[in-house]
């Protein structure tokens, strides 16, 4: 483990007095502790502690302690049931559809091919579009009814040209920008991957006969898992807070009531329709749990990828 | 371009001639253009758009050709209010004012857990990355709460403080990252000099860690250019940002050709970061994942 190893180099120095050593050691990483506590994790929980009252910023004066009511009248609303269903549709259905979106074009861009800085670079804008100016390009330029650039380019499939996306279809839609913005990524990391691959190993599978595709199958992608899981969990866990899209795209709705409302959104509904802070953040607590879960299986991978680096 | 390709052999990073049996092919490379076209052309579509006359920005079929305007970005730019200059100015501060704390308070934390690493450093480098993927509604209405009594609701302060602390995780993992590169002799030998930490961080680490500080720094400046959450809760016609500004496009019916300023109002927000992106391009992976993957 890089830790071990930094452990062991920092051993091989002459160590100074004890404490003091170790304080001055410490000195430089107090600022940057001391302001992430305090802008993260102390908000935290105080937001804990506003989870266990009820407090509605429309009635101040009723506020009072109620214990865990707030998380019983989440989950009993069925609102919040389909909020966690979306947020698991959406953040599953996205990572798959980016990774293989990503694995595909990487191993496109790993060929030579004439202009492949410039493909590069025209591949990774889309990540970088501000995700509110994202939404709003789709829904205005591709997904609208009148003027949106898929029905007119599938007209002369016999389509009528008039079918509108965002709402008869709100999920896909989402999904679909989610997957245009994340794709970049995944196809970043998998190509990083592929440029770091043993070009001995698949040249002597090449000189035993091995047919392209089980040279992939049985080197390259056991070589590329951990860089898989790396992109699948940063993406589920950032892709899980999506709040951007999903306002600008179909703005939680689209057609039938609540098609594309997911946990951030439905935070975002509670604070600003009802202004019930109780409620509200018991539904981020519940978010934290959530995100918890999934960076637990995060981290390790990340610890796991150095353990692997400081190997070679 | 030359086709050498570079392998890790044996724990080392070899330069390697390819021989040139591996000749680029058309098919693939075709290929590789209509895959990239795709995926680039609603950027394409909405800078096309933006320079287009508003009255061909929405017609059937689309106009492809057409005497290219700026109309629409003198629209833009002068038609809100505030304008979008206030805006601007608003997401210059807080971009590059969070930016510059980051890399002062990480440059010295990424040295005490790299260079001169304090015990159980695993676990200090644990606390920053769990805090960076907590979702931003873990303490939102704690400092939601402090803004309104501070009376600091729509001031560019609190995002400052809040981009800050969201991008400093990634700020200390980096610079770790690329300090962990520096080799180690040469501050023993600057040690023997009876070099202290400041000038160990002066003399050594920064030089020589320039290049990885620079793409830190575009990351960080990606993340708060697009961050709209914190931006659309805690801000308003005073220190709201560019994505505030861009939501005021939102069509109505009173606005005749919205896909005209819309088209030109989107280019300008996201021009800033999609250079800062392009040109960081060889180290964004790296740092989109904390430096896992070089």
């Amino acid at each position: 483990m890089v830790a071990d190893a930094v452990t062991a180099y920092a051993g091989a120095r002459p160590a100074g007095s004890g404490r003091r050593e170790a304080w001055s050691r410490r000195l430089p990483l107090l600022p940057a502790v001391v302001v992430v506590f305090a802008v993260t994790q102390v908000p935290f929980v105080i937001t804990f502690i506003y989870s266990l009252f009820s407090w509605n910023l429309f009635f101040p004066n009723r506020t009072h302690f109620s214990g865990f009511k707030n998380y019983q009248a989440i989950f009993g609303d069925p609102l919040f049931v389909t909020s966690l269903v979306n947020t698991v549709l959406i953040t599953v259905l996205a990572v798959v559809i980016s990774l293989i979106f990503g694995v595909l074009i990487a191993l496109l861009l790993n060929r030579e091919i004439f202009g492949r800085g410039i493909v590069r670079t025209l591949m990774i804008a889309p990540f970088l579009v501000m995700p509110v100016a994202a939404a709003l390009i789709w829904k205005h330029f591709l997904f609208d009814p009148s003027t949106g650039l898929i029905d007119i380019a599938l007209s002369p499939l016999g389509f009528k040209g008039t079918y509108d996306w965002v709402n008869q279809l709100p999920l896909v839609s989402v999904i679909t920008v989610i997957v245009w913005q994340w794709t970049p990524f995944m196809m970043l990391i998998v190509l990083a991957g592929l440029q770091s691959q043993n070009l001995e190993v698949l040249e002597a599978a090449k000189v035993d006969g091995a047919k392209a595709w089980s040279t992939f199958r049985y080197i390259t992608l056991p070589f590329l898992r951990p860089y898989l899981e790396l992109g699948g969990l940063l993406g589920t866990l950032f892709i899980l807070q999506t709040f951007d899209v999903i306002v600008f795209t179909t703005g939680g709705g689209g057609g039938s009531g609540n098609a594309t409302t997911n946990i951030p959104y439905l935070l975002y509904l509670i604070f600003s329709q009802s202004e019930d802070i109780g409620q509200a953040a018991a539904v981020g607590i519940i978010d934290v749990a959530i995100t918890i879960l999934v960076a637990s299986f995060a981290l390790r991978t990340l610890f796991s990828i150095f353990h692997v680096e400081a190997r070679r | 371009m030359s086709t050498i390709s570079v392998a890790r052999v044996g724990g080392r990073v070899a330069g390697r001639r390819v021989s040139a049996r591996r000749s680029r092919s058309i098919p693939w490379s075709v290929l590789a253009w209509l895959v990239a076209l795709i995926f680039f052309f609603p950027i394409l579509w909405m800078v096309l758009t933006s320079l287009k006359p508003a009255p061909l920005a929405a017609t059937i079929p689309p106009t492809i050709t057409f005497n290219p305007t700026l109309g629409n970005y003198q629209n833009a730019i002068s038609q809100s209010n505030p304008t979008f200059v206030g805006y601007l100015a608003n997401s210059a501060i807080a971009t590059l004012v969070s930016t510059t704390l980051v890399l002062l308070l990480a440059l010295p934390a990424a040295y005490a857990l790299s260079i001169r690493p304090i015990k159980r450093s695993r676990d200090a480098l644990f606390f920053f990355i769990s805090t960076r993927f907590m979702p931003f509604a873990a303490g939102f209405f704690a400092l939601y709460e402090l803004a309104i009594n501070l009376h600091l609701i729509d001031n560019i302060l609190v995002l400052v403080v809040i981009y800050t602390s969201m991008n400093l995780p990634l700020g200390v993992w980096l610079l770790r990252s690329f300090m962990l590169e520096i080799p180690p002799e040469l501050f023993e030998a600057a040690r023997l000099d009876g070099a202290n930490f400041r000038s160990e961080l002066t003399r050594i680490v920064l030089p020589l860690i320039a290049p990885g500080a620079a793409a830190t720094a575009l990351i960080c400046v990606i993340f708060a250019w697009n961050e709209f959450f914190y931006a659309v809760n805690l801000t308003g016609a005073n220190a709201g940002t560019v994505p505030i500004w861009l939501q005021g496009w939102l069509p109505t019916a009173s606005t005749p050709y919205y896909l005209a300023s819309l088209s030109a109002a989107a280019t300008l927000a996201c021009l800033p970061v999609v250079l800062a992106g392009w040109f960081a391009q060889k180290r964004l992976v790296r740092g989109l994942t904390m430096g896992a993957v070089k």
